[in-house]
C-alpha cells in the first residue's frame, strides 16, 4: 500500500536517514523498531509531512506522492496520533472529534449533528465516553483513543501511532490494541512505535528495524525472537541486562550499617503522598515501585524540595533541615532527574553542553562562571562517559533523541557529584540499548557510595539493580521490602495490588 | 555562501545595509561624514547620537524578554528620569555647577533603579504577569512625572547636563560613547559571567530551571532593573537632548519601538535565547527608518503608515517560514531555480 524507496535525510551535523526502504500493507500492523536515534522519528516525520526528505520517494497505492506539509499527508489517508496528545482538553469530545471540519448548514455548525456523529463514531470503536463531555475529564489513555478516533474518522488508509502506549496502564493498552486490531481488521495499514517489546511481539504482524539511520531488515514478527530482535536493534548481542542481578544479602546489611544520606521522617503533602519514612544509605538503591499516580513523584518531588512538605522533616548528610527549594536540596548533595524531561528537564533551545553545565553553574552563582576551557573539559569528559550521541556540545539539546536527552539530564547531575540521586523514570521511552547503560550506571554509581532513589514503572528494572524496595499505592508507601531472592515481579505486582498481608 | 545567509545576525544586518544604501540613492551625501570644530557630523552620526537612547532601552528590554518578560514602563521611567534630573538642575543657583549636575544625574538613575526594582518585585515575588505589572508603571509613571513638574515642561541652560545628550567628547557625540560603553558592558556582563545562560535557561524554561536550583526571582529582578537603569540612561539624553523635561512626550511610545528592536534583532518574544548585537542593529535599523523619513520628506500624513509597511516588510524578511514560501512560489517560474533564489 505504502512504499518508501531510498528515504534520505540530513539535520545539521548528522545523516538521520540513510537510503531507508520501507513498506507498509494493507491490513497490517507493522512495527518501526530500533534504538533512540535510529531514525524511526524522523522517519515517521518525513512520512507525515513533517520534515521532506533530501532524497527518496515515496508512493502510495503506486501512485508518487509528495508529502510536503502534514497536511498533504492527511489528504493523501495518513493520519498520525503522537505521543503527546494534540487535541484541545478544554473542548468536548465531539467538538475534538470534528474540529476544523464541523458540519455547518447555512453558515452554522450543527452541533446536535456534530454530537449525533461523534457518538456514531465512538459506538463503532466500542468506546464509552460521553461526547458532550470536555476532553480533559478523561483520562490520558481516552484522550488517546479519541484521537484515533478522530484520525481514522479523517482519513484511514494509514494510521501511525508514535509511541502511544508509553503513558498507559495494562488495560489501558489492552483496549488500544481492541481498537488496532479492528482498524487491521477494516484494511487500514497501521505503523506502530513503541518501545516496549511486548507489547511489540503482542500486536504486529511485521516489523521493519533501524539502526544507526539505516536499514537493517524487514521481519516477520512470528519469525524472530525477543533476543534476535534486540541484536538487530543494537547491532550486538546483548549481555549487559543479564549481567546485573540482585546483590546479596550480605552487601545490603553492610550497606544499611551506613550513616543515611538522607532520612525522611514523617514526610506529606496532602493530595501529594500520605506521610512516610525513608532511610537512603550510601551505596544503596532503593526502587519505588507502584503505578502510575500511585505517588512515586510526588515521594521523590518532597526529598528534593521541588514541592513544599506539609508534615515531616529531612534529614540530608546528617544536619536536619525542611527542603524548602530545590535549590537547598542541591546544595545538600541531592540531585533529581524528573519523570517529564521536556518540560521539567531539559531547556530544549540551549545547547547540550550548557544544558549539562547548568546545575553545576546554577549551584556556583551567575559571578563565577565556569571558565571555557574547565567547561569543555567537563562537558567532554561526560559525553565521552556517558556515551552522548552525537558528541557535539553545540548543538540544541532539541535535536537529540530520547535516550541521549536522558543521558545529558544525567550528566547535569553527575557533573555536581551528588550524594543522593533521584531518578524519575529513566528509562521511560529510551531504547534498550540506552536503557541498559542506563541500568548499570546507576548500578556503578551505588559501587562508588552515591545513594540512589531510582523510579521505574517496569518491576522487572527495579527488581534487577535495587536494594530494597518500597511499594506504593494510592499515594501511599505500604510497604518496604529487602530485594531477596524470591521477590518476584508477580509478588510485587500482588503487594501493589493487595497489599503486605498476602 | 549559505553559512553567511544562516548566520542570525546576517539578515538584521543586511536590512540595515540596504536601508543605508537606499538613502544614498535619495540623498548621495548621506555617506559623508564631515569634521567641523573638531566634532563629527553626517547623517550616520546622526543615526547614531539620534538612535542612542533607543539601543539603550532596547538592551535593557532584551534582558527582560530574555526571561520570558516584557517592560512596557521604559517610556514612563525615561519621562520620570529626565523630569527629576531637570527639575533638580533647574532648581539650583547655579545651573552650570557640575556637582549640581552630577547630583541630578545620580538621583535620577537611582530613582531609576527603584523603578525597575518595583516592576521586578511585582513579577518575581507577587508573580504580576510582566505585561500587567509593567503596565501600571506605564500609565501612573507620567502621572508621577508630570507631578515632578508640576505639570510644566521644565527648561533648562546647563552646559554639563547637555554634553550627556548633545555634546561631543572626542569628536564622537558623547550619548554614543554612553551608548558604546553600556553595550560593552552588558556584553561582558552576560557573556564573560554565567549571567547570559541563567537568564536564557529561565526564559526557555522557567520550571527545568528551577528544579536546577536556579533562583530565578533574583535574575527577574535584576533585569528589570537594569531595564530601568539603562530606560533612565535614556531619559537624561532625551532631555538633555532638548534642553527640557517633558513629563507628557518625552520618551512617548519608544517601549514598542524597543521591543521591535529586540525582534527584529533575533530574541524571541517567548524568552531564551538573546542577541545583543542582534538588538542593536535592530535599534538602528528603526532609527535608520526614522532619519529616511525625515531626510527623503515623506510627507507628514502618510509617515506613520510608511514606517508599519517598512516594519512588516522587515518582521516578514526575518521570518524563515515567509522566505521559504516566498522562494518556493517563484521556483517553478524560473528556468533555473538556483537563480531563482538571488533575491530580487
Amino acid at each position: 500500500m505504502l512504499r518508501m524507496t531510498g528515504i534520505t535525510k540530513d539535520f545539521p551535523g548528522v545523516r538521520a536517514l540513510n537510503g531507508v526502504d520501507f513498506r507498509l500493507l494493507p491490513g497490517e500492523v507493522h512495527a518501526l523498531m530500533g534504538e533512540n536515534g535510529a531514525g524511526k522519528s524522523t522517519l515517521i516525520k518525513v512520512l507525515t509531512g513533517v520534515h521532506s526528505a533530501d532524497s527518496g520517494e515515496v508512493r502510495l497505492d503506486g501512485a508518487p506522492l509528495t508529502i510536503g506539509s502534514p497536511k498533504q499527508a492527511q489528504a493523501a489517508g495518513i493520519s498520525t496520533v503522537y505521543q503527546e496528545v494534540n487535541l484541545c482538553p478544554n473542548l468536548t469530545v465531539a467538538e475534538n472529534v470534528f474540529i476544523g471540519r464541523e458540519p455547518y448548514r447555512l453558515g452554522r455548525i450543527r452541533w446536535k449533528e456534530t454530537r449525533r456523529r461523534a457518538a456514531e463514531l465512538l459506538a463503532r470503536f466500542q468506546l464509552d465516553i460521553d461526547p458532550a463531555a470536555p476532553l480533559a475529564s478523561y483520562s490520558l489513555a481516552v484522550q488517546q483513543l479519541v484521537a484515533i478516533v478522530r484520525a481514522v474518522d479523517i482519513s484511514a488508509k494509514v494510521l501511525v501511532l508514535d509511541e502511544p502506549t508509553s503513558s498507559l496502564d495494562r488495560d489501558e493498552v489492552e483496549r488500544l490494541f481492541t481498537v488496532m486490531r479492528r482498524l487491521r481488521d477494516d484494511g487500514v495499514a497501521v505503523l506502530f512505535v513503541s518501545h516496549f517489546l511486548d507489547q511489540v511481539f503482542d500486536i504486529s504482524d511485521r516489523m521493519t528495524v533501524l539502526r544507526n539511520g539505516r536499514l537493517v531488515g524487514e521481519f516477520e514478527t512470528r519469525a524472530l525472537s525477543r533476543v534476535e530482535l534486540v541484536g538487530h536493534m543494537t547491532g550486538r548481542v546483548l549481555r549487559t541486562l543479564e549481567e546485573l542481578h540482585a546483590p546479596r544479602e550480605d552487601v545490603r546489611e553492610a550497606i544499611a550499617s551506613r550513616e543515611p544520606v538522607l532520612a525522611a521522617r514523617g514526610l506529606g503533602r496532602k493530595g501529594g503522598i500520605a506521610p512516610f519514612d525513608l532511610d537512603v544509605h550510601p551505596g544503596e538503591v532503593v526502587g519505588f515501585a507502584g503505578l502510575l499516580g500511585s505517588g512515586r513523584t510526588e515521594a521523590a518531588r518532597l526529598m528534593f524540595g521541588a514541592d513544599g512538605a506539609d508534615s515531616g522533616t529531612v534529614r540530608v548528610g546528617g544536619s536536619a533541615s525542611a527542603l524548602r527549594t530545590p535549590g537547598a536540596a542541591i546544595g545538600r548533595g541531592v540531585a533529581f532527574c524528573p519523570e517529564d524531561r521536556k518540560t521539567e528537564g531539559l531547556i530544549e533551545e540551549l545547547t547540550v553542553g550548557e544544558n549539562i553545565v547548568l546545575a553545576l553553574q546554577a549551584a556556583r552563582g551567575w559571578l563565577r562562571p565556569l571558565s571555557p576551557a574547565r567547561r569543555a573539559e567537563l562537558v567532554g569528559k561526560y559525553i565521552t562517559a556517558l556515551s552522548i550521541s552525537p558528541a557535539d556540545p553545540d548543538i540544541p539539546a532539541r535535536n537529540l533523541s530520547g535516550g541521549n536527552q536522558q543521558k545529558v539530564l544525567l550528566a547535569r547531575w553527575l557533573i555536581t557529584q551528588p550524594r543522593l540521586l533521584i531518578l524519575d523514570e529513566p528509562t521511560r521511552g529510551v531504547d534498550v540499548g540506552a536503557k541498559a547503560e542506563i541500568q548499570k550506571l546507576v548500578v556503578s554509581l551505588a559501587g562508588d557510595g552515591m545513594g540512589v532513589v531510582f523510579i521505574s514503572a517496569e518491576l522487572e528494572e527495579v527488581l534487577r539493580i535495587s536494594h530494597k524496595i518500597e511499594v506504593l499505592r494510592d499515594r501511599a508507601v505500604i510497604a518496604e521490602i529487602a530485594n531477596e531472592a524470591d521477590v518476584t515481579p508477580e509478588r510485587l505486582l500482588e503487594i501493589i495490588a493487595n497489599g503486605v498481608a498476602s | 555562501m549559505t553559512a553567511i545567509t544562516k548566520h542570525r545576525l546576517f539578515w538584521p544586518a543586511a536590512i540595515l545595509a540596504v536601508m543605508l544604501l537606499a538613502n544614498l540613492i535619495f540623498t548621495p551625501t548621506f555617506f559623508r561624514i564631515e569634521l567641523k570644530n573638531g566634532h563629527l557630523y553626517g547623517s550616520l552620526i546622526d543615526i547614531l547620537l539620534y538612535g542612542a537612547p533607543l539601543i539603550l532601552i532596547a538592551l535593557g528590554m532584551t534582558m527582560v524578554i530574555a526571561t520570558g518578560g516584557i517592560d512596557l514602563s521604559v517610556g514612563a521611567t525615561v519621562a520620570i528620569s529626565g523630569a527629576l534630573a531637570c527639575s533638580i538642575i533647574a532648581d539650583q543657583p547655579d545651573q552650570e555647577a557640575v556637582g549640581g549636575v552630577l547630583t541630578a544625574v545620580a538621583l535620577a538613575l537611582g530613582l531609576s533603579l527603584v523603578l525597575g526594582l518595583w516592576n521586578g518585585l511585582l513579577v518575581a515575588r507577587v508573580g504580576i504577569q510582566p505585561i500587567i505589572a509593567t503596565l501600571i508603571l506605564m500609565v501612573a509613571g507620567r502621572g508621577v512625572a508630570q507631578l515632578i513638574t508640576d505639570g510644566q515642561i521644565i527648561t533648562i541652560n546647563s552646559a554639563p547636563y547637555e554634553l550627556i545628550g548633545g555634546d561631543y567628547l572626542f569628536g564622537f557625540p558623547f550619548a554614543v560613547l554612553i551608548a558604546v560603553v553600556v553595550f560593552t558592558g552588558t556584553a561582558v556582563l552576560t557573556r564573560r559571567t554565567a549571567l547570559g545562560l541563567l537568564l536564557e535557561a529561565v526564559g526557555g524554561n522557567a520550571e527545568a530551571s528551577r528544579l536546577v536550583g536556579i533562583r530565578a526571582r533574583r535574575l527577574l529582578v535584576l533585569a528589570y532593573v537594569f531595564s530601568a537603569f539603562c530606560a533612565g540612561i535614556a531619559g537624561l539624553m532625551i532631555s538633555s537632548n532638548i534642553r527640557a523635561a517633558d513629563g507628557n512626550n518625552a520618551g512617548l511610545w519608544i517601549e514598542l519601538d524597543a521591543i521591535l528592536a529586540v525582534v527584529i534583532g533575533g530574541t524571541s518574544l517567548m524568552g531564551g535565547r538573546f542577541s545583543l548585537a542582534g538588538t542593536v542593529l535592530g535599534a538602528l535599523i528603526i532609527q535608520t527608518l526614522s532619519t529616511t523619513i525625515y531626510t527623503t520628506g515623506v510627507p507628514p500624513q502618510v509617515t506613520l503608515v510608511f514606517k508599519a509597511v517598512v516594519v512588516t516588510a522587515v518582521c516578514l524578511i526575518q521570518s524563515p517560514a515567509f522566505r521559504a514560501k516566498a522562494f518556493r512560489r517563484r521556483r517553478p517560474s524560473a528556468p533555473a531555480p538556483a537563480e531563482a533564489e538571488v533575491p530580487a
